[in-house]
């Protein structure tokens, strides 16, 4: 069974959002789930961006309150 | 009844932790009220900056290493008996001799190791500094190159953030000293669309490539090495060749960690401002180990155990947390083998890098002595 994890990288400079993305989907399985929150404008671009390129599905992105959410599903 | 505070790890974080405590509640320890025991998993320990200086030949390996006992305040019960299960249930650490040690309050630093593994044709295919072998390995490698394809390939995750960087720009001046800068080319690889994490050490670091003549690759997560055809290929799709690869490798956390259902790939979960482990009141997370999203470094590692002696020494004598964790991380970054610049920041301040100079390279080689100061607690 699929799984959803979320990672609270608001506030986090380094290794930054993307960063801990990668290194999360590393440990998960295909059809899992990540849901990435970040007050970095540049993650609701950077993260579908990055996902297109490595063949990963972004199931939807936007603006939440105080930050931005990414949520991404392993495809392989 | 006294009260017992184990440390599982013996690396930096635990070791300024256990002096950190012994200076703050040296009277209690005396008196008999609280003991502090580590459980290690060596009898030496090493400054693992200083690896950045091996391949280079600019640091001697004795430097590096000081036996731990040494490091170690007296009043520390110190074991070499590295844990192998962490019951946080019922409050027990279980070590390779089979020894069990009960606790009241636990600290677990069992830091990060390579995962070379991780990749296939990693470790026969390419170099790396982040381990006392691999460092040996990568000065012979260098002893050896005379010219050609450099591959310089970062995974993720990886400790020491700006160590990439760092061994890029070395590397070049190191070439260029040899007189086989004209004979080489650098390709630098980072798996996000930028050369740094950070953004302003991103924006500094990309001006500075393109006037070295360093080329660089954003968007690079390795799928694969190729030991034979010298290749080097990305989850992306794009492929690299190159005569010497190094890398910085994937990292893991402890096994202990994954073996005791602590956290997955070893990292454990942790609040980002009490550093306690979430779920547990009594147990504190300190350095690589924990799985907030900030710079694994020695410093995230120096600055929050500072924390955690304030809270362990307040709850164990006064009963009461003391202060939070605001995220503080200091780096110095080498720009080369004469200058360098820092970086800092926490969880509101943003980085915001200064030019580079020799007064802080300079501090950065003072550091490089006064390090077992800051292990003693004392800096």
């Amino acid at each position: 069974m699929s799984e959803r994890k979320v990672i609270d990288a608001r506030g986090s400079f380094c290794p930054g959002p993307l960063m801990e993305l990668i290194a999360a989907l590393k440990l998960m399985n295909v059809g899992d789930e990540v849901e990435i929150l970040s007050t970095d404008q540049g993650t609701a671009n950077d993260v579908p961006e990055w996902a297109a390129k490595v063949g990963h599905e972004t199931l939807e992105s936007g603006e939440r309150d105080d930050h931005w959410f990414v949520v991404v599903r392993k495809a392989k | 009844m006294s009260k017992k505070v184990l440390i599982v790890g013996g690396g930096l974080a635990g070791t300024i932790i256990a002096n950190g405590l012994c200076r703050h509640i040296g009277t209690d320890m005396r008196k008999g009220d609280v003991s502090i025991t580590m459980l290690g998993t060596t009898d030496t320990h090493m400054y693992q900056p200083g690896l950045l200086y091996i391949p280079f030949g600019k640091i001697r390996e004795r430097e590096l290493f000081r036996p731990q006992r040494k490091v170690l305040d007296k009043r520390v019960i110190f074991h070499i008996d590295p844990a192998t299960n962490i019951d946080v249930d019922n409050k027990k650490v279980t070590c390779q001799s089979g020894t069990v040690h009960d606790y009241d309050y636990l600290v677990i630093a069992t830091g990060s190791r390579l995962n070379t593994a991780s990749i296939p044709g990693l470790e026969e295919g390419a170099h790396w500094l982040y381990d006392l072998e691999g460092a040996r390995k990568m000065r012979d490698a260098l002893d050896k190159f005379d010219g050609g394809q450099i591959v310089v390939n970062v995974n993720a995750p990886h400790k020491c953030p700006v160590a990439p960087l760092e061994i890029t720009f070395m590397l070049k001046e190191y070439l260029e000293g040899k007189g086989l800068w004209d004979k080489t080319e650098i390709t630098y690889t980072y798996p996000i669309g930028r050369l740094h994490a950070l953004e302003p050490v991103a924006e500094w670091a990309k001006p500075a490539m393109d006037e070295a003549g360093i080329k660089y690759e954003t968007f690079f997560n390795t799928r694969e090495v190729d030991p034979a055809a010298k290749t080097i290929l990305s989850e992306e799709g794009v492929t690299l060749d190159y005569d010497l690869l190094v890398t910085i490798p994937p990292h893991s956390g402890a096994d202990v960690i994954t073996d005791s259902g602590l956290g997955d790939g070893g990292w454990v979960p942790t609040h980002k401002t009490k550093l306690l482990r979430e779920g547990s009141t009594d147990v504190f997370v300190c350095g690589d180990t924990t799985n907030i999203p900030i710079s694994k470094a020695g410093s995230t590692a120096h600055f929050e155990a500072d924390t955690i002696i304030d809270n362990l020494a307040s709850l164990l004598t006064e009963g009461r947390w003391a202060r939070d964790y605001d995220g503080k991380v200091f780096c110095f970054v080498e720009t080369g083998m004469k200058t360098g610049t820092y970086v800092w920041f926490n969880y509101k301040t943003p980085p915001n890098p200064g030019a580079p100079s020799q007064m802080i390279h300079w501090f950065k080689l003072a550091y490089n002595r006064l390090y077992w100061l800051s292990a003693r607690g004392l800096l």
